[in-house]
């Protein structure tokens, strides 16, 4: 068989650069960088942007916004990062959200006493279960039906926001509960609880999926599952369960929301949250096509759209083109965390260090990246 | 090797009919690929009107030299004469365009069409610039009529059995009028019946003048069907042989390139002596089979010892494999590990059995190739006991530490990502990987195809030493000398079915092995 050169010689070549080189080809630098610059931005229109005060003995300012408003979609995405690193994708996360809310708040608003923590709290245990149970359903339909991941999770995406709707009655169903209020707008310590719920979730999900196999099994899997299969590893429960943590962080995403708003909007609640969650992921560096997930590029992948969104309010874009500027912005990002883009911009730099020659770095090229050994 | 160096023995590699002229002459035709000569001076001639059986190994350029007729790799010297003119195909529609169609193994075409769409596509009678359906219709039954075919043209093809839509794709590529039909394993996936109503219209298409070239692995079948042949090994053509005047022994041993005279090195094989009489086998297989697959067939191997299986591709060899490995589930027959009765239903009821199964097909169900070299090497370990109960790191260091120094995996960097590997050390991380989950049996399929000769022979090492510590190996390769040099016993399959096996002695040879491939059980 004819073999075509491959890619590694050319960018093998461009590594030779030391420490710098290693932190432009991190696959978290332009993500971080995009971060960055729109933080930059931000700063530049309204030079306070950044700063934090202190009011009502909690902080306050954009970025505690940012870190607030970031919180349901952290969650959404921390489940999604997974899912697609099987080569799957969960479309029904923003119909979750829904039903979860729905449930929660009508079973406040029917309960004798709204405010009573015990009340709030089977709420959200009720809204948590339910949200695990459509999880194992898409699992069920994926890892035992052998559905497409696609149309499995479509058809909790569209039937979902019926399911909810039948729930509230059709209503837009508001409560007045403060325990439950705490959630979605409360402060703990002077941070959002919010916040915290979120980044605790998932900190804890980084750290269960690095320290058990979960993180490699599904790794595994999702590069090649017939290897997989055939080494013993239980794929279909790998996938069920990953399908199942999604609908139950979807669940909670769905409970920080409506507390939030004190209102269950079955029509509107986490609309759309599914492709900034697959944004956020993709933007994090982890591929669509599965295998290698990294939930350090998703967590700054869910920073990028929180902040692009209050970008848009506080740079004053008009609402009729906010989409086509998001639209922008993701797509700059995506290309240039693309390793075909990298590669480009790698060459291009070989080049022009062949005009204006590099010193030889003594740094061994990286064997588990380029090189590759006879 | 050179072409010259197997033709002699007993065959007349020079039948020419002086009367007839070849349609197809191809001389002198070599294609190198960077760092491999794929093809070196190969000839093929076919001839109107006669069935030409292409032979050869796995990798012996059978595919390629259909290619560079076909004009899908350009060649770098000889010469294609189609019809005495010298042509240079750069594509396969100006090969078709000449009038030669192929026909390959897996069927090309569109299952949601109708059959009359699939055989007319791209060559319907038009009207006003208009697709004439009637004429179309008509145009597709005739053609149909001639090759003896019974089949509704407005019937979908997707509803038509495998073996339908093969006639049918043979009536689409005789649409063009086609004076040469290449024929690229054509019947790998079809049963007896279907395979003797493929041949009934091959050979009324020879009848009608075609000249037909046939590439199989099923040596009956290209006895059966084909009225002369040329056989190639490592690029390079063996010789051209009259069908009547060749015996299976004699073609097979031309296609490994071993004459039955050359007598075996005794002095490189391993110690032979091993008490099978003592204790049930590890496993024994009674009557397992597959449909499709492999015809039922019993098999046991006990504890030390080494089972070879030889045989030609196709023949039955990986089928086995995998209902022992509980990769396929078999449908008849009975299967007992260590005495017990047992039903593999996945590979993972296998695993837990203690049986471990190295796929032949490294890349596609082997390598995790993003994966790093320590990850693959744990893998099946770490499977075996579920995800919530992760293998402590300094057991895993200890581990891959172990297998990178015994096996000798370069680079031995726990780290390197599979991919980056050499063949060679993906499988043996890939043996690691299964030798940590501590197998008592261990099934290889072709485990040293396609690496280098160091790492090859320390495979053969590895496996002689596995077994002279008490496990049971299924060691399944085309290289027949590295399975008589290993085995204790030898199995031979052919065509799906295991037609014999033999106690591997000092006596015992290639050539033994050859014969019974060749022509095992049938008498």
């Amino acid at each position: 068989m004819p073999t075509s050169p491959t890619p590694s010689t050319a960018s093998a070549a461009a590594d030779a650069s030391g420490g710098f080189g290693a932190v432009v080809r991190h696959p978290l630098f332009w993500p971080v960088v995009a971060l960055v610059a729109l933080l930059a931005v931000n700063t530049a229109v309204r030079p306070g942007f950044l700063s934090v005060s202190i009011l009502d003995d909690h902080l306050f300012g954009s970025p505690i916004d940012i870190l607030r408003n970031c919180a349901p979609l952290m969650l959404v995405a921390l489940g999604m990062s997974l899912v697609i690193a099987t080569r799957g994708i969960d479309l029904s996360v923003g119909a979750v959200v829904a039903i979860s809310g729905a449930v929660a708040l009508t079973f406040i608003a029917g309960a004798p006493d709204p405010a009573s923590t015990t009340t709030v709290f089977l709420a959200i245990g009720m809204a948590l279960v339910l949200g695990l149970v459509l999880g194992v359903w898409n699992g069920f339909l994926v890892s035992v039906l052998g559905i497409q991941p696609i149309i499995a999770t479509l058809i909790l995406m569209t039937a979902g926001r019926g399911v909810a709707m039948l729930i509230t009655e059709g209503q837009i169903t508001t409560v007045t509960s403060a325990p439950f209020k705490t959630l979605g707008a409360g402060y703990w310590l002077g941070l959002p609880v919010a916040t915290l719920v979120a980044f605790g979730v998932f900190g804890l999900v980084a750290l269960l999926v690095r320290r058990t196999a979960l993180g490699m099994l599904v790794e595994s899997v999702g590069i090649n599952p017939a290897a997989s299969r055939l080494a013993g590893v239980r794929a279909r429960t790998i996938v069920w369960t990953v399908f199942a943590l999604s609908g139950l962080f979807s669940g909670l995403a769905g409970l920080i929301l409506s507390s939030n708003v004190m209102a269950a909007d079955a029509n509107n609640a986490g609309l759309f949250i599914e492709l900034d969650a697959i944004l956020a992921v993709v933007i994090g560096g982890t591929s669509l096509a599965g295998g290698k997930f990294s939930l350090s590029g998703t967590f700054v992948g869910v920073l990028i759209i929180a902040t692009l969104s209050l970008t848009v309010t506080n740079v004053g874009i008009s609402p009729l083109v906010t989409p086509l500027f998001k639209a922008l912005v993701v797509a700059a990002v995506t290309l240039l965390q693309s390793p075909a883009m990298r590669r480009k911009l790698a060459e291009r730099t070989r080049r022009r260090g062949r005009t204006a020659p590099v010193p030889p770095s003594d740094k061994p090229a990286d064997v588990s990246t380029d090189k590759v050994v006879a | 090797m050179t072409p010259s160096d197997a033709g002699a023995a007993g065959s007349t590699p020079d039948a020419r009919p002086q009367d007839v002229r070849p349609v197809v002459e191809m001389t002198g035709i070599s294609i190198e690929f960077p760092g491999v000569k794929a093809l070196d001076g190969v000839d093929l001639r076919l001839l109107p009107g006669e069935v030409h059986a292409l032979m050869g190994e796995n990798g012996a350029g059978k595919s390629t030299l259909i290619k560079a007729l076909t004009g899908v790799y350009g060649i770098d010297s000889g010469e294609i004469l189609v019809d005495g003119e010298p042509h240079r195909f750069s594509g396969p529609g100006e090969a078709q365009a000449a009038g030669i169609a192929t026909v390959y193994q897996e069927v090309n075409l569109c299952e949601n069409l109708t059959v009359a769409e699939n055989i007319m596509l791209g060559n319907e009678p038009r009207r006003f610039g208009a697709i004439d359906w009637p004429r179309t219709r008509r145009r597709a039954a005739e053609h149909l009529a001639t090759m003896g075919l019974d089949v509704d043209p407005a019937s979908s093809l997707g509803s038509h059995s495998i073996a339908v839509q093969q006639l049918v794709a043979i009536s689409r590529a005789m649409v063009v009028d086609a004076k040469v039909l290449i024929l690229d394993e054509p019947t790998s996936s079809l049963d007896a019946d279907e395979v003797a109503r493929l041949f009934d219209v091959v050979r009324r298409l020879r009848d009608q003048g075609v000249a037909i070239l046939f590439v199989s692995h099923f040596i009956e079948q290209v006895f059966d069907l084909s009225d002369r042949m040329t056989v190639l090994r490592n690029g390079a053509r063996v010789g051209e042989y009259r069908t009547a005047e060749l015996s299976r022994t004699e073609l097979v041993s031309r296609m490994i390139g071993r004459s039955m005279e050359v007598l075996e090195d005794l002095e490189v094989r391993t110690e032979h002596t091993v008490d099978t009489a003592q204790g049930a086998p590890f496993v024994q297989a009674v009557g397992l089979g597959r449909r499709g697959s492999v015809q039922a067939f019993d098999l046991d191997v006990h504890e030390g010892e080494v089972v070879g299986l030889a045989g030609l591709l196709g023949s039955g060899r990986t089928e086995v494999a995998r209902l022992l490995a509980g990769a396929d589930r078999a449908d008849t027959g009975t299967l007992s590990v260590k005495g017990t009765l047992t039903r593999l239903r996945t590979p993972r009821a296998a695993i837990e059995r203690k049986i471990a199964f190295s796929s032949e097909d490294r890349k596609g169900e082997g390598v995790v190739g993003d994966l790093t070299v320590r990850e693959n090497i744990v893998l099946g370990l770490q499977a075996e006991r579920g995800w919530l109960r992760p293998l402590p790191g300094r057991q895993v260091d200890e581990i891959v530490h172990r297998y990178i120094e015994a096996l000798n995996i370069r680079p031995a960097n726990p780290d390197a990502l599979l991919r980056n590997l050499s063949g060679g050390n993906q499988q043996k991380v890939l043996l690691a990987r299964w030798l940590a989950t501590a197998p008592e049996l261990f099934i290889l399929d072709e485990p040293t195809r396609g690496i280098d000769v160091g790492a090859k022979a320390e495979i053969q090492r590895l496996v002689s030493d596995l077994a002279g510590r008490g496990m049971a190996v299924l060691f399944i390769s085309a290289e027949l000398e590295e399975v008589v040099r290993l085995s204790h016993r030898i199995a031979v399959m052919r065509d799906r079915r295991k037609v014999a096996e033999l106690t591997n002695t000092d006596t015992v040879g290639v050539d033994d092995v050859v014969e019974l491939i060749a022509s095992g059980g049938d008498r």
